[in-house]
């Protein structure tokens, strides 16, 4: 465990109002089917917050247009934060993930 | 518990006073928030199981309700239902929990930091939010009171009973599906009894009796006529109230009849009828042509929302509403505009009257009312207020001579006492017209009328110089018989029919006609038929009721004789 694997991906924020319920909803969903540990801020933020935690990325409040940045640490870093990246990227639309995952059910 | 599973039990009647008249049969659905105050905190470990048992009985729910809901309704209670599986949330409450306080205060106190959070939120979106969590808040303490959600949202048919009805929650409520209410607390005349009668619904108040051993679900008969609900009713009972419902159907069916026509007399003479506004969202419903204009709007509801807390940034019909850039976040002037020149607009030509702030009182505004009066209805009230705040007053002054350009606009005071104080109001107007044209934006100086509604104006109504004159009878009354309007200890000296009250409506009535002032009425008193004799009696010409008494208002002048002219 010394050697935990770690990751970071940016991508740009394109819904239309921005990460409001749902996406919220599904991202935080998302996130809790890794077990690393998975953050997300603004890019100009300082403080990185929980992506597992509605309560906390909704507090954000991330208007649209803004960018992204997650971070993960944990056996699966790597993966979470490609399948982050790529949900945000589908712009949160079903399907955006491997099929299958809770985040693309609705 | 469905009505197979009850053991058939003995009809009960309890009894209240009517605060909106009406019939219903239905079932009961019993608000159980009384419950809540009643409960009996237990120890940390048992209130974090309470609180457990709460979150996951409420989740399971949410859950079942999402698979039915609509798409729009399931992605609300998606986000519920990850709100409530985000530790984030709850383990503040488990915190206060372990350091004593009762699981309902800790979950509120926990979640209305997320309320408060969402609500300073500078975007609509997220300021919506707001509902969302309130609603899961009620969810949770309704679990923590033992009650089933059902309780909260009254279905097809119901009839709710409640220990209090505040006007926040009468207003969540769907009043076609719900067909009326009882509650204990209350009175005839207080602000929830003038919604119910601007909507129609039935109301009882001041209900007596074991409120708490009712069961949802309960089949009962509601008589917002003679204040009574009967509960698990008899047979004959049953069939009693079925042949009242039909008569009071006929007759409303017969009311009805009088609405396309002008009211006038059995002797042919005219009155002029028009509504109250409380809430222009009422106005989708009826028909300019049904009355004569608009005689009170109350402006209220810019600068309240829907809980009576202040502006939450959203009109009651659930839009977001940008404008709260007046005075101390106030609505601002554009905002006001926008809505006055809508009611200008539903009036067609029709005269609009409306009322300037009425805060004070019962009607606290946080952030303008003052926060130390002992005796508020006394207290600085209606203009008194607007007068001591002529920066908010100002506002409202400008607005209304924007919108008076679009049609027959006229301005209303409240709570006038003394000359000097229209005076004050007629030069601040003034100031608010010049200042207009001086920017070169499209204005017209309304009328300025006032209330009457204070005795000591009653009486020397003659010293006023005003454009029209509205008697408000639910505070004149109030302060002629020195009984509070809310209170219903002293519901029987609250007596419209007192003749110190009829004496004074006769004088201003009189003083009118001979200085050729429009008078008119608009307190509850025109929109009950059997009061409306005494006012045609006292002279007056012109009322103001409530939309949904239009009808029956109508029809109780075309029965009433004439007489005095």
């Amino acid at each position: 465990m010394s050697e935990e694997e770690t990751a970071e991906g940016r991508v740009l924020l394109t819904h239309e109002v921005g990460l409001h319920a749902r996406p919220s909803v599904k991202l935080t969903k998302l996130a809790k089917t890794f077990a690393a540990k998975v953050e997300v801020r603004a890019a100009d933020a300082e403080a990185w917050t929980d992506a597992k935690s509605i309560v906390k990325v909704m507090a954000l409040k991330v208007p649209q247009g803004t960018e992204l940045e997650f971070r993960a640490a944990g056996a699966d870093a790597d993966t979470a934060v490609e399948r982050l990246v790529r949900l945000v990227e589908a712009d949160f639309e079903e399907g955006s993930g491997d099929g299958g995952t809770e985040a693309a059910a609705s | 518990m469905t009505a197979e599973q009850r053991r058939p039990r003995p009809e009960r009647r309890l009894t209240g006073q009517s605060a909106s008249p009406g019939l219903a049969a239905g079932r009961l659905v019993v608000d159980r928030r009384a419950a809540l105050a009643e409960r009996v905190a237990g120890t940390p470990a048992e209130e974090r199981a309470a609180l457990d048992a709460a979150l996951a009985a409420a989740s399971e729910r949410i859950a079942d309700l999402a698979g039915d809901a609509d798409a729009m309704g399931g992605e609300i209670l998606e986000f519920q239902l990850a709100l409530l599986e985000d530790s984030a949330l709850s383990d503040p409450a488990y915190t206060m929990i372990d350091d004593g306080a009762p699981a309902p205060d800790a979950w509120a106190s926990a979640i209305d930091a997320q309320i408060d959070d969402y609500e300073a939120a500078g975007d609509d979106y997220f300021r919506a939010r707001a509902d969302d969590l309130r609603d899961l808040k009620d969810r949770v303490l309704a679990r923590l009171a033992d009650a089933e959600d059902g309780d909260r949202v009254p279905g097809p048919d119901s009839i709710l009973v409640a220990a209090d009805l505040t006007p926040s929650r009468f207003l969540e409520i769907d009043w076609i599906r719900c067909l009326g209410a009882a509650v204990a607390s209350g009175s005839a005349s207080s602000h929830v009894a003038m919604l119910a009668r601007a909507r129609g619904v039935p109301l009882v108040v001041g209900l007596d009796g074991d409120i708490a051993g009712l069961e949802t679900g309960a089949p009962a008969l509601l008589d917002a006529v003679d204040g009574t609900l009967t509960v698990d009713p008899e047979a004959e009972s049953e069939h009693a109230f079925a042949g009242r419902l039909a008569a009071d159907e006929a007759a409303r069916a017969e009311q009805a009849a009088y609405l396309d026509r002008p009211a006038a007399t059995a002797a042919g003479e005219a009155v002029a009828v028009l509504i109250n506004v409380d809430d222009p969202a009422l106005l989708d419903a009826v028909d300019p042509g049904h009355c004569d204009g608009i005689g009170l709007t109350r402006t209220e509801f810019l600068f309240y929302d829907r809980d009576g807390r202040e502006r939450d940034g959203r009109d009651r019909d659930g839009r977001d509403r940008d404008g709260r850039g007046g005075v101390d976040g106030l609505p601002d002037e554009e905002t006001q505009y926008r809505a006055y020149a809508r009611l200008v607009a539903w009036a067609e030509g029709r005269p609009v009257t409306v009322r300037t702030l009425d805060a004070g009182g019962d009607k606290p505004l946080p952030g303008l009312t003052a926060e130390d009066e002992a005796d508020p209805f006394l207290g600085l009230r209606g203009l008194r207020l607007s007068l001591a705040r002529p920066d908010v007053f100002k506002v409202q002054l400008r607005a209304l001579a924007r919108a008076a350009v679009e049609g027959p606009l006229k301005i209303m005071v409240p709570m006038v006492t003394a000359p000097e104080e229209m005076a004050e109001a007629a030069a601040l107007l003034d100031a608010a017209v010049s200042e207009l044209e001086a920017e070169g934006v499209a204005a017209r100086r309304p009328e300025l009328g006032m209330m009457v509604e204070v005795p000591a104006a009653a009486l020397s109504v003659d010293r006023f110089d005003a454009a029209f004159f509205s008697i408000g009878s639910n505070d004149l009354v109030q302060y002629v018989t020195a009984a509070g309007r809310g209170n219903r200890h002293v519901a029987r000296v609250y007596d419209p029919r007192h003749p110190a009250v009829l004496e004074l409506i006769a004088r201003v009535a009189s003083h009118g006609r001979v200085a050729g002032v429009e008078v008119s009425l608009c307190g509850d008193m025109a929109g009950d038929p059997e009061l409306l004799g005494l006012l045609l009696d006292a002279g007056l010409r012109t009322v103001s009721v409530a939309p949904s008494a239009l009808a029956r208002t109508k029809a109780a002048i075309a029965a009433h004789g004439g007489g005095t002219g």
